[in-house]
């Protein structure tokens, strides 16, 4: 995948996870926390969808890398580079 | 001829919140019990197909958000319409209600099967690798959900329970509320059942295995007690809660009075895990009317527990029998013929659709008795047709539950 389609999987997997969110005006510099209700559960979801849709295992001690959208293409690309865009 | 208590433990109902398969307000759902709709359907079920059951259509979204149902359990989204829709009714003020002095509790038949199912089906796509089981099991199945849901939806920091009854659940919870409010741990308790049985197969599987899953070609017709080709339990999902407060605090706030617990009962059979035993159902029917300070005779109408079995139905018969012998004025009606079995709500829904007959004597009949069983027959069975009679001041409600769990509401009229 690109990192635009990189991009692309992580919102889809937060439209599912946070259904009520426009999703629309999306800040990629800003820490998703701050602009959606999302809160650790939330995040152990996204976690678990990049297990499900990717097979890919996000180590808790990169969690952080998850906090903006910039961070979270810029953790993922190099890691799904391999993979086809899901759905 | 009822106990002479002191207002303050005098304990009455002022606000209904329901959903039945059949109705999603007291209005509708007594509407569809008057005219004999049915709301049982056909529904698919994991493993098994299509069977049928007893199926909710609330609107899932008038209290919660997408995301909440998503976290959540049915179970919790039902308790939760069914809380927000009683306190509505209510016409408490709710911002003004002081959320630390509310209880909630809430009765179910079991909780956490339908989420394990799930979770179990889950794992199974990926080789059954644990590390897909999800983080949100935990707090979807601990026994308290339910309850707990409801208080995280309407910001009440006051007690809550979850009620583990069978079916006796849903006059459980209610029971439970009047305790408290009695003994002073909460001001206001917002009390009933849920089911959310219908999306866990292995309950229709385990009735199946037990020779008591009810089948019919036509939907309609397939929840039929006391008919002598009843073959078995729909099941069912749905919910009742009921705001709870004492007399004074309703009185004092002009609050409409729906009804006043009058009695109550809970014993248990200590004889079968699943075969009822009509000594006990007997016993506790009469210990309810003991505490009521009433009498046999003293009861209009009696909402029946009848599930549709075909031995269960009968020992009922023979405790209602003996309990009720020569009270000839006794009506008796069944509401499982229409919605299934709801199973936690079913107590607390069945009694809700008899309590509007308080105010205009006009009792639902118990459908599907095209053959009546002389096995079950009862002289004040009112069948297929709704009866008026000149009126009704006193309800006993019946529900009964497996390891031989009874609970008898009785409920009157009321009268300062």
């Amino acid at each position: 995948m690109t990192s635009e389609e990189v991009r692309k999987s992580i919102l889809d997997i937060i439209a599912d996870i946070a259904p009520d969110e426009d999703l629309s005006g999306i800040q990629d510099e800003v820490k998703l926390r701050d602009q959606f209700d999302l809160d650790s559960m939330d995040f152990l979801d996204i976690v678990m969808e990049l297990r499900k849709r990717f097979n890919l295992e996000v180590p808790e001690a990169d969690y952080p890398q998850l906090v903006t959208m910039s961070s979270c293409v810029e953790y993922l690309t190099p890691r799904l580079k391999d993979h086809q865009p899901v759905g | 001829m009822s106990r002479n208590l002191p207002d303050e433990q005098r304990i009455v109902i002022t606000g209904i919140g329901l959903t039945a398969p059949n109705g999603d307000t007291l209005a509708e759902y007594r509407q569809a019990l008057l005219d004999g709709k049915s709301g049982v359907v056909k529904f698919e079920t994991r493993y098994m197909g299509e069977l049928l059951a007893g199926v909710c259509n609330y609107d899932e979204l008038k209290y919660q958000k997408k995301k909440e149902l998503r976290r959540g359990t049915r179970a919790g989204s039902i308790g939760i319409y069914c809380s927000q829709e009683a306190v509505a009714d209510s016409g408490l003020d709710w911002a003004a209600v002081e959320k630390a002095r509310v209880g909630v509790y809430i009765g179910v038949t079991e909780h956490g099967n339908v989420e394990t199912e799930n979770e179990v089906y889950n794992i199974s796509k990926y080789g059954y690798d644990t590390k897909f089981w999800s983080h949100h099991h935990n707090p979807r199945t601990v026994a308290n959900n339910p309850a707990g849901e409801v208080t995280l939806n309407m910001g009440i920091t006051g007690p809550h329970y979850t009620i583990g009854a069978a079916c006796a659940a849903g006059n459980m919870g209610v029971i439970q509320g009047v305790q408290m409010l009695r003994l002073g741990e909460v001001d206001l308790a917002l009390a009933g059942g849920v089911s959310e049985s219908i999306h866990t197969f292995g309950i229709f599987a385990s009735f199946n295995s037990e020779g008591a899953l009810a089948r019919h070609a036509d939907p309609a017709k397939a929840s039929r007690p006391f008919d002598r080709n009843r073959n078995g339990i729909v099941c069912s999902e749905g919910g009742c809660v009921y705001v709870l407060e004492r007399l004074p605090d309703a009185l004092k706030r002009g609050a409409k009075i729906v009804a006043e617990i009058a009695g109550y009962a809970i014993n248990s059979d200590a004889y079968d895990y699943i075969l009822p035993e009509p000594v006990r159902q007997a016993e506790a029917m009469r210990l309810a009317l003991q505490r009521a300070g009433m009498e046999p005779q003293d009861v209009d109408l009696l909402s029946s527990h009848a599930t549709a079995t075909q031995l269960g139905d009968i020992q009922e018969v023979k405790a209602i029998r003996e309990v009720f012998a020569g009270h000839d004025k006794l009506k008796i009606n069944n509401t499982k013929s229409y919605i299934g079995h709801t199973m936690g709500a079913a107590g607390v829904l069945e009694l809700t659709g008899n309590l509007p007959s308080l105010e205009d004597g006009l009792i639902h009949p118990t459908i599907n008795l095209d053959d009546p069983d002389p096995e079950c027959e009862l002289p004040g069975l009112v069948a297929n047709r709704p009866e008026q009679v000149e009126r009704v001041d006193v309800i006993m409600n019946n529900s009964f539950g497996m390891l031989g769990i009874n609970s008898v509401l009785v409920v009157k009229r009321f009268e300062k």
